[in-house]
């Protein structure tokens, strides 16, 4: 294993400093450090930051493997700075018992450019009918400890009660799609001015809102774990943030797209912008970007939804849902939080990489980048501006939102465990990953 | 003009104006013997219905007869299409065809607009109605139709007329594009529904809400009902046909409430008995059966004038001799 000496790297946005790894491990960090390094990598101008951490990614295999691999879709968590993601369980067969979690994290080692997490799904076959194996799922060697239907609700109340209680045995937590299903039959966009001009079924704030009501009250009434994915309307921040003054054990997470984009963007009818929850109001966004400010959103989590061009290349009602995420991830945070002065980078370490990891229990990452711990880090330029070019993503599909549009910022170098996965901005070749 | 005619909002005060203008000098056809007009000839005009619709299909069909046009009929069902065909595929398809105009019909909101706007096709998008978002060649016609009840002639529009629309707004394209058009025309437009059948952010289109028929009726100079599907009855829009009916229902009662001069209108099909009763649908006030003429007029115009690209000045006046005998 190769040892590297990154030089004048700042790390969380601070003074500049030298950090040397090897065996895996930060040996040492300092000025002018006259170790002898196998590699010397010049981080002048470059921040350091942890590896980050994504809470909320689909990587489609086994099952939709046209539109993402475990193999890209962690080579693009590389290109994005991710260090781990965490696997959702809506693949074909779904990841709900013991023998699917396992394949899709060995896949993640088979494929070696960033740790997977395999999520198992609450119910069979994310009907929301009946539990899932969820102990089988934590013992397994995936061992499990975040479990969602996403893409579905748990809507069943006593379901939802029920799996949340069952996880506390294994310090798990039940990671809740909050969308209300009679509420949204048909939905296709944001319910609101925009929705009602196009003439396309609205999907209402109250339908994500009521939901999460209802499941911070059950957590707080049975005392587990709730996470809330993809947050997207200033009523559900509100009722977070009432949750969290009451010291319940919930977090909540948002994606890159909802603290960037408004639903204006659905007047175009152009499917890339169908995602759900749908892109909501300027107001939203705002309230978003405050919450994750202020931590009642704890962290940010892509939503990364690759879909073969097909699906998004016709009408909107016949387009499938959902954007790609890992490879823009962290310029739209700079974009919408750091510019801004909402968020410094010392901030965008913790909600996209210490606190995703806590919620996730993953020990290796999300830790402090200090002597001693893993190495496992992210050199980003925030410098650096260019247009999003989706053929150059490593993601298998091209359903970016920010297609064209300049972004500020660029990953240079990802480290896992001391060995790169990205190096001057391009991935590492496979043979090479030791 | 622009190139596509895919919303209501795509035409200027000029346009819309050129355009009824257009129909008006196109309608003095129908009264001729022999009814058709050389003007696009030679050019294809494809009709792309993916949803049933004999009334608005045969009448862009008659205006591209009428204009001499080479008319392909492409419906979705029984074609590709059905099988599974993506909408891109067929566009590429009448594309290689080498079609002049687009004629579409289609159950999604925003499928004209989406071909308007890719580079899968390169002639006219012409919207024939797209789910529940837009119909703007009805909105003409109904724009012609008041304009001759209400201020006839060239060049006029229809400056603080009052239009009222009864019904289903929520899921109306006919709603839709006449409160965009209507707006451009100068007139001022109420719609009346029960709460459940307007969109949410009714409040800041250009127009005036009210939950109660009655009030209304008096300050009307025309009168469009809506058709209001018995399924919505099913997903709670509202209890019953009968008291939808009774609170929103136009019959003699309520026609008598307006003033003199006002118009009786409805794009059909009529559900008579419920959203109009017979007695209405079928006095002289009504214009049903005026709107489905004025709408060939109309679509030959726009048809011409997006063909055309020229004015009706300029065009041959020439009966086409073939038809003659």
């Amino acid at each position: 294993m190769s040892s590297y000496l990154i030089r004048n790297a700042q790390i969380l946005g601070g003074a500049a400093q030298d950090i040397f790894i090897s065996e895996g491990v930060i040996q040492e960090i300092g000025t002018d450090l006259t170790v002898e390094a196998d590699v010397d990598i010049d981080a002048h101008g470059l921040i350091a930051l942890p590896g980050l951490v994504d809470l909320h990614t689909h990587l489609r295999e086994p099952g939709r493997e046209d539109a993402e691999t475990v193999l890209t879709g962690t080579q693009a968590a590389a290109k994005g700075g991710f260090t781990a993601v965490h696997a959702m369980a809506n693949t074909f067969p779904v990841a709900d018992t013991a023998g699917v979690v396992e394949q899709v994290w060995r896949l993640g080692q088979a494929a070696g450019y960033c740790d997977v997490q395999p999520i198992g799904a609450v119910t069979v076959g994310l009907e929301g009918k009946k539990l899932a194996e969820l102990g089988a799922m934590h013992d397994s060697a995936a061992a499990v400890r975040v479990f969602s239907d996403d893409g579905k609700c748990v809507d069943d109340a006593v379901i939802m009660r029920r799996a949340l209680e069952y996880v506390k045995a294994f310090d798990g937590v039940v990671a809740q799609h909050a969308q209300e299903p009679r509420l949204t039959e048909g939905a296709q966009m944001n319910e609101g001015q925009v929705s009602g001009e196009l003439g396309l079924g609205g999907w209402p704030a109250v339908a994500e809102e009521a939901i999460i009501a209802r499941d911070v009250l059950l957590a707080a009434h049975v005392g587990s774990r709730l996470h809330v994915c993809h947050v997207s309307t200033a009523g559900s921040v509100e009722i977070i943030r009432w949750a969290k003054a009451k010291g319940w054990p919930v977090t909540a997470e948002v994606t890159p797209h909802h603290l960037l984009l408004t639903d204006e963007l659905v007047r175009s009818y152009d499917a890339v912008y169908k995602v759900n929850p749908p892109l909501r109001t300027a107001d939203d966004v705002h309230a978003l970007r405050m919450a994750l400010a202020d931590g009642t959103i704890d962290a940010v989590a892509t939503d990364h939804a690759p879909h073969p061009m097909e699906d998004k290349e016709c009408e909107w009602a016949a387009a499938a849902m959902g954007m790609v995420g890992l490879e823009t991830a962290l310029s739209v945070v700079q974009q919408a939080m750091v510019e801004t002065g909402l968020l410094n980078w010392e901030g965008v370490a913790d909600r996209m990489s210490h606190r995703p990891a806590r919620i996730g229990r993953l020990s290796g990452h999300g830790r402090p980048v200090s002597v001693g711990e893993p190495a496992n880090l992210v050199l980003f330029d925030p410098g650096y501006r260019g247009t999003v070019i989706p053929d150059s993503f490593a993601t298998r599909s091209r359903n970016t939102p920010y297609r064209g549009l300049e972004l500020p910022g660029r990953v240079h170098a990802t480290f896992l465990r001391g060995v790169p996965t990205v190096l001057a901005g391009e991935l590492v070749e496979p043979g090479e990953l030791a | 003009m622009k190139r596509h005619l895919v919303s209501a909002a795509d035409l200027s005060r000029d346009d819309a104006l050129l355009v009824l203008d257009t129909a008006e000098e196109l309608a003095q056809l129908s009264g001729r013997a022999v009814k058709k007009l050389p003007t696009l000839r030679g050019r294809t005009v494809v009709n792309l219905f993916f949803e049933d619709s004999t009334r608005t299909k045969t009448s862009f069909e008659v205006a591209e007869k009428r204009l001499s046009a080479d008319v392909i009929n492409f419906a979705a069902k029984g074609s590709s299409v059905s099988k599974g065909e993506s909408l891109k595929d067929t566009a590429l398809t009448l594309q290689a065809m080498g079609a002049d105009a687009v004629v579409i019909r289609h159950h999604a909101s925003g499928a004209p607009a989406r071909l308007a706007q890719s580079d899968w096709l390169h002639g006219s998008v012409i919207n024939a109605g797209d789910g529940t978002h837009e119909h703007p060649t009805q909105a003409l016609l109904d724009a012609f139709t008041m304009r001759r009840h209400l201020n006839p002639g060239l060049g006029h529009d229809l400056a603080g007329r009052r239009v009222t629309i009864v019904g289903d707004v929520l899921h109306s394209r006919v709603a839709r594009s006449n409160v965009l058009l209507l707006n451009t025309l100068g007139a001022e437009v109420t719609f009346v529904a029960p709460p459940t059948l307007l969109p949410i952010g009714i409040e800041n289109w250009p127009c005036e809400v009210s939950y109660d028929l009655d009030s209304t009726l008096a300050k009307t100079d025309a009168v469009m009902m809506l058709r209001v599907q018995r399924e919505r009855m099913n997903a709670a829009f509202f209890p019953t046909e009968r008291e939808y009916s009774r609170r929103y229902g136009l019959n003699g009662t309520r026609m008598a409430r307006l003033p003199e001069h006002a118009i009786v209108m409805h794009p059909g099909p009529m559900v008579r008995g419920m959203e109009i009763t017979a007695e209405v649908a079928d006095s002289p006030r009504c214009t049903v059966v005026e709107q489905v003429a004025n709408g060939v007029s109309i679509r030959m115009a726009v048809l011409y004038l997006l063909l055309g690209g020229a004015t009706l000045a300029d065009a041959p006046r020439t009966e086409a001799p073939e038809n003659a005998a």
